[in-house]
């Protein structure tokens, strides 16, 4: 079976432009999304509790409600989580109330209702926690971003680590951007999903690099034009790039169908991540790679020197 | 051409064992087992501690499963929980206080491969269920609370030395002493600072007044603030033994945080209750003049005489007590609940350290015939639990608080000043519960996607590679089988990240193996012979591959490094997944290539699925 039967290479750059409008009309909507209507932060950055409830028999939410509102908790939510006899309650900080107690207050009041009410799970996080957690991801962001420049700098060149770079947190927005569009709480899982993300779809960019790179230093290719090299890179690795996503995302799927609650949004995180690390890391890294204006002489000499064993 | 030298065959050889060696503990299940551990540092766990146990079960009619001791403490597995639960019960009325008699699970795991250190991987809160606590501790009352008892010893060095002052008082974080004449001020100065080196002493004159103003040398407040840590944890982990908890851990985070985690807990509000008393404890003397009626109705309404607190007795009667503090809870030793002697009255028996019963004697001969409160803080909070009247003095440091209690209340106290005061207060930042039932559930479904994933994988792969898949399929396999051999050699907590984190990397360890199969597909469609194209497409795929893992390794460490609990979980899986797959996808599979193919002269093709050659190939 062989699915990519590509006869020419593609002249994806010819298009680059319209690929930078659909990027930039993305981003924008991204953008916008977050700037309007905010990421939904979970209670692991906002700080605040959140308890898990199992019913033998589906929940009357409404009483559960006026319980949790009797005790004074009135900006309480209250909501089905997967099934009806499962309940998720999210209270959020409120000065003076401190510590864990809060959870035994409500569980009591609930158990009033129905001594059958079992909890499942409970997370407080106090509020220094929470801004601790945010301001540790975004250094981690930062860090990473930065890292991954600085490699692709010191293996390629640093248009490459440039572009890489751009393309992946244009990737990162988008990701953020979802989660405020459709208000999906942004948890600490989705997080990581969205650091392993920038890792993973870099991947993406340094194979069409890589694949750059063996042109550059090929002789027969060295009076090819950048475009067109940069046309026969993608082109050479496009079926690569597919299967490789397709696989990663069987996975990210099979977790997302049954994986369960807890899974979920990590897993729809990656699944974003990865349908638009195939595009951008392609379609929007190249052109900028184009525009920054590499040459054959940027890669071939220092490399030989630095690598002898790439020489194959 | 394509061969491996025999050490490359027998190093993987090698790894392939050792990895399913340390794999396979993994999989032999939990049987129910009960721990006994010693509360106390000077009970030992040892051989007699393990045959005491024995001969208890062997009384009750208990046949256990096994016995085992290790440094914590003597463990028994059991064949069904029913035998479990009346072992405990057993062993519990037998050892008594002095002993953690717990619930727990052991693994089945054979007694050789434990030996080797083989041992299965340790499951996290959030799949075995249990109680994860982050408390904060109060650094800035710690620091006042070491002022309050430095003005107490400078009241004393200066009575000692007759010289004459007129207050000492505590302002914000640091101390005043006045004097009146400048004299008596230069005599003093020296006296204190021999007396506390850990003061900066400074003087300031103002007007009439001679003042010296002290406040805690950083070196000194970096020390009071590890001890006020180090006394917090120690109490933390008093307290934890009174949960009978299996395999409580207690350790600090950062410079002023503690993380308590306790699998398997249920009564969560029992383990909160008693790891969030935040109490302390104190000893100062009833203001005994100014207990007339009517400076108690002022007290009442808020008007305290100076240098004194009001406080409420347990039972309701108002009481006036002294700011100075004589004693404070971290001089106690053992506290055991018991009988007075005389009256059979329920009683709390106490042992103080050394400095505790000198003062205390002290104390005592100067204030025969008082009455002396014992006040017991929580959350700021403060209550008299008892203020008995001195009869005599007390020496030796064995103190007897009687009266008005009932047993229930002889034994809560005991078990709260032998618990020990904290040295400082703390709150509870953080709390993740999981019910045991939604654990098994995260851990079914968290391995059930995985193992869907994997297959749905490893079909397309077969399908869509033939040989070559079977060949990259083994080598996931493989991927998994060192990571998970890697994770319980390091004997790393297993969370739902974590198992999310070794699907994600099995998903993208393909990736090396696919970068691999199109590249000898390449080859081969360029026409080169398959024995060049494997050569080649491995040779050529490798630097890609290499550069792909770093960029992924520099996000995993970066998780690492500001990720906090289950995120750092998440990392740990992930950066270890890539470095083993770098090896299973490259090495091993290049390995088993080799053995296929490797040896034949005349190899007319290789099964990788249809290679299309275009038409107008160049």
């Amino acid at each position: 079976m062989e699915f990519f039967r590509i006869k020419r290479d593609i002249p994806f750059m010819r298009y680059a432009l319209i690929f930078n409008v659909i990027s930039i009309v993305t981003f924008v909507i991204a953008v916008g999304a977050l700037a309007i209507r905010g990421l939904h932060l979970g209670v692991d950055f906002t700080g605040g509790t959140v308890m898990e409830l199992k019913y033998p028999h589906p929940a009357n939410l409404q009483q559960i409600r006026e319980a949790v509102a009797r005790l004074g908790f009135t900006d309480a939510a209250v909501q089905n989580f997967g099934t009806a006899s499962d309940v998720l309650i999210r209270l959020p900080v409120k000065a003076g109330l401190t510590s864990a107690q809060l959870s035994e207050t409500v569980m009591a009041e609930l158990k009033k209702l129905d001594p059958n009410v079992q909890l499942q799970r409970v997370e407080f996080v106090g509020p220094q926690v929470g801004r601790e957690l945010l301001e540790n991801g975004a250094l981690a962001l930062l860090f990473v971003s930065l890292g991954i420049v600085l490699y692709l700098w010191f293996r390629f060149e640093w248009k490459f680590g440039v572009a890489a770079i751009i393309a992946n947190l244009h990737d990162v927005v988008i990701i953020l951007g979802f989660f405020a569009l459709f208000q999906w709480e942004f948890s600490l899982p989705v997080l990581a999903a969205v650091l392993a993300v920038l890792g993973y779809s870099v991947n993406e960019s340094v194979v069409v690099f890589d694949r750059v790179r063996e042109v550059f230093r090929n002789r027969r290719y060295r009076t090819m034009p950048v475009p067109q090299v940069l046309d026969h890179a993608i082109t050479a690795t496009i079926s690569r790039t597919i299967i490789t996503h397709g696989s990663t995302q069987l996975m990210v799927l099979s977790m997302m169908i049954f994986g369960g609650e807890a899974l979920f949004y990590f897993a729809l995180a990656l699944t974003i991540g990865i349908c638009f690390g195939i595009y951008s890391s392609v379609l929007v890294a190249c052109p900028i790679v184009m525009w920054l204006g590499i040459s054959p002489k940027d890669l071939a000499q220092p490399e030989k020197k630095a690598r002898p064993e790439a020489v194959v | 051409m394509n061969r491996y030298p025999l050490w490359k065959y027998i190093l993987i050889a090698i790894t392939l064992a050792i990895g399913l060696l340390y794999t396979i503990p993994n999989f032999f299940g939990e049987v129910p087992a009960v721990q006994v551990s010693p509360v106390r540092a000077t009970l030992k766990s040892d051989d007699a501690l393990r045959a005491r146990v024995e001969e208890i079960l062997k009384k009750s009619g208990i046949a256990p499963d096994g016995v085992f001791l290790d440094a914590t403490g003597v463990k028994v597995r059991f064949e069904d929980p029913e035998t479990q639960y009346r072992a405990r019960d057993a062993l519990q009325k037998a050892l008594g206080d002095d002993y953690v008699v717990a619930l727990n699970l052991l693994s089945r795991n054979p007694q050789w491969l434990d030996a080797i250190g083989a041992k299965p991987m340790y499951l996290g809160l959030d799949l075995r269920g249990g109680v994860h606590f982050l408390l904060q501790v109060d650094m800035k009352a710690a620091l006042t609370k070491k002022m309050e008892s430095f003005a107490n010893d400078i009241r004393g060095v200066l009575r000692e030395k007759r010289i004459q002052y007129s207050g000492v008082s505590r302002e914000g974080q640091s101390l005043v002493v006045r004097f009146r004449d400048r004299a008596m001020r230069d005599k003093a100065v020296p006296e204190v600072e021999k007396a506390i080196p850990d003061l900066d002493l400074r003087t300031q004159d103002d007007g009439s007044e001679f003042r010296i103003a002290g406040s805690l040398k950083l070196e000194a407040q970096r020390r009071t603030q590890e001890f006020a840590l180090q006394q917090n944890i120690t109490t933390l982990r008093n307290r934890v033994n009174e949960l009978g908890v299996a395999e409580p851990s207690i350790q600090q985070q950062g410079a002023d945080r503690v993380v308590v985690q306790l699998p398997g807990v249920q009564d969560t509000a029992k383990a909160k209750d008693i790891l969030g008393r935040t109490a302390t404890l104190e000893v100062r003397l009833v203001e005994e003049d100014k207990m007339d009626p009517a400076t108690l109705a002022a007290a009442t309404s808020g008007q305290v005489p100076f240098g004194t607190e009001f406080y409420v007795e347990r039972g309701g009667a108002p009481i006036i007590v002294k700011r100075q503090v004589i004693l404070t809870g971290d001089r106690i030793s053992d506290a055991q609940p018991g009988f007075d002697n005389q009256t059979s009255e329920p009683a709390v028996h106490i042992r103080l350290d050394a400095t505790g019963a000198r003062i205390f004697q002290q104390v005592t001969r100067e204030n025969v015939g008082k009455r002396m409160a014992i006040l017991l803080f929580e959350k700021g909070k403060g209550e008299v639990i008892t203020a008995p009247v001195i009869r005599e003095e007390i020496g030796g440091g064995r103190v007897q608080i009687s009266g008005r209690m009932t047993t229930r209340e002889a034994n809560d106290v005991a078990l709260l000043l032998r618990a020990g005061a904290l040295a400082a207060p703390m709150e509870i930042i953080e709390e993740r519960t999981v019910g045991p039932s939604l654990g098994a559930d995260n851990i079914s479904r968290g391995f059930h996607s995985m193992w869907i994933g994997f297959a749905a994988i490893a079909a397309f792969m077969i399908v869509y590679y033939r040989l070559f898949g079977v060949i990259s399929v083994v080598a996931l396999g493989v991927n998994l089988l060192f990571l998970i051999a890697l994770l319980s050699m390091l004997q790393a907590t297993l969370t739902l990240p974590g198992i999310a984190a070794i699907a994600l990397t099995l998903g993208m360890a393909i990736d090396a193996n696919v970068l691999i199969n199109e590249r000898i597909r390449e080859e081969l469609r360029n026409g080169n012979t398959p024995q060049a194209a494997i050569a080649a497409g491995y040779e050529r795929a490798w630097n890609t591959i290499l550069d792909s893992n770093v960029t992924t390794l520099i996000a995993g460490v970066a998780l690492f490094a500001f990720g906090s609990g289950p995120i750092k979980g998440f990392a740990v899986v992930h950066c270890l997944g890539i470095l083993t797959s770098m090896f299973s996808a490259v090495m091993v599979s290049r390995a088993m290539v080799n053995l296929i193919y490797g040896n034949r002269r005349r190899l007319e093709s290789v099964s990788i699925g249809q290679v299309w050659r275009p038409a107008t190939a160049e």
